[in-house]
């Protein structure tokens, strides 16, 4: 039920965005959201927009991930 | 389309990285941990990746009442499907919904008998439904977490067509949590919290939660890895005797929570003393509409007699599964009498009630 999905807003008209997921486009309504931009990642949740995240943030969450995963020595219980 | 990265969320070297890790902490800790989530689809991405066979055990991860469409009481199912009889009406809510057997009959059962039931994908489909049809009275009934609330409230603060109302069933997390902690034969040594809850209500009201009541919290996403390093983070806590709430899915969830959203909710809706199917009564456990929407709110605009209704039926066991006091397999209606095609209780039906994962993805061996 709290099944929400990213896509990517690729279009703005009023309370409503086109957005891609994947291929597929489809129009949702970003009212919940602050300052809804073009190329921006949204959470969608039953046709709603439901948190924005843009791409750097997106990386950077990730990427501290990425560095423990990779590195042989670290125990990943010391860093978390 | 996957955020940028994501893939490291399913990697196999990472997850075994983390199993290591939760193996080391498990042995230093040499007690057995019982970890709970609240999320169905928590509990689809641990069973569908059968990560419970990835864990020691001395770890159980339990499934708790995190299924929107389980926990609705049958008595407003029941309000659906007397309003879903008159002529007058359209009853429309979401696909889960309408196979879940309430007092007598399901709403599909209704549809079945020539009633108009209608399953939306999102609440606006209901208020087009509205407007395609002014000489009909259509209701949405509603369900959900918080993750769902203000997807209503947007429509109802929106001045939707004057035919349209809400059957308000919306529950919310923090007080389940709660009643969960608060059942002290359970003893939960942490909680994984709902990722999209949290993108909705930030991490404040999980913080008050484990400062109150001494247990870790991690809020989660839904990719294996995911959940693994949630368990990870909890384990830590556990370990070094913190109780705090953090968050996993900080590449969505934002400390402050969804902002907007949140103002929605306060300005539609009010807390209330709400009954959970088969838990029982708990306090600021679900939400009703506030005066200046009653225009909008079903239960202002229809006198609806219910006679008694019942949660759970002769040998269902859906009350003891969703507080993870019993396994799905431990039912003795489970796989026999209750399956999917006919389900006799609440969690055999949605894709994210515990009996359904556990009949779906659990063919023969079942986790301890």
């Amino acid at each position: 039920m709290c099944l929400a999905i990213p896509g990517k807003i690729v279009e703005i008209n009023d309370n409503w965005a086109l957005v891609d997921f994947d291929g597929i486009k489809q129009n949702v309504i970003i009212a919940l959201i602050q300052n809804p931009e073009v190329g921006k990642y949204v959470i969608v949740h039953a046709g709603y927009a439901i948190e924005q995240m843009d791409e750097k943030d997106a990386l950077e969450a990730i990427e501290q991930w990425k560095e423990l995963a990779q590195d042989q020595d670290l125990n990943l219980e010391d860093i978390l | 389309m996957e955020i940028p990265g994501t893939e490291l969320l399913k990697s196999k070297i990472f997850t075994e990285k983390i199993v290591k890790s939760i193996n080391r902490i498990i042995k230093d800790l040499n007690t057995p941990i019982k970890i709970m989530h609240v999320c169905g689809t928590h509990e689809h991405t641990i069973s569908k990746y059968g990560l419970r066979s990835l864990l020691p055990k001395e770890l159980e991860v339990l499934s708790g009442p995190g299924c929107p469409v389980c926990v609705c009481p049958a008595a407003d199912i029941d309000k659906a499907i007397e309003l879903g009889k008159r002529d007058d009406t359209i009853i429309t809510t979401f696909g889960d919904m309408i196979r879940v057997p309430a007092t007598n009959i399901s709403l599909a059962e209704l549809k079945a008998k020539g009633g108009d039931i209608r399953i939306v994908y999102s609440p606006h489909d209901a208020i087009k439904i509205a407007k395609e049809n002014p000489e009909k009275e259509v209701i949405f009934f509603a369900i959900g977490f918080e993750t769902t609330v203000p997807l209503i409230g947007y429509e109802i603060q929106s001045k939707p067509p004057s035919n349209f109302s809400v059957i308000c069933a919306h529950k919310l997390i923090p007080a389940a949590l709660e009643l969960l902690i608060s059942q002290s034969q359970l003893k939960i040594d942490g909680f994984i919290s709902p990722g999209h809850v949290s993108t909705i209500i930030g991490l404040k009201p999980f913080k008050l939660f484990s400062d109150a009541y001494r247990v870790p919290n991690v809020i989660a996403g839904f990719e294996p890895n995911d959940v693994l390093v949630a368990i990870l983070m909890l384990l830590k806590q556990k370990k070094e005797k913190r109780y705090e709430t953090l968050n996993e899915y900080s590449r969505v969830v934002k400390p402050e929570g969804n902002k907007k959203a949140q103002e929605i909710i306060s300005n539609v809706f009010e807390s209330i003393s709400s009954p959970w199917r088969g838990i029982g009564r708990i306090l600021d456990g679900g939400l009703k509409i506030k005066k200046e929407y009653a225009e909008y709110d079903t239960d202002k605009k229809f006198d609806i007699d219910i006679e008694k209704s019942q949660d759970i039926p002769p040998g269902c066991s859906c009350h003891l599964v969703m507080i993870g006091k019993l396994y799905p397999y431990e039912c003795k209606l489970f796989r026999k009498e209750c399956t999917p095609i006919n389900p006799i209780g609440p969690c055999m039906v949605s894709m994210e009630g515990t009996c359904s994962i556990y009949f779906k993805y659990y063919k023969e061996e079942y986790p301890k």
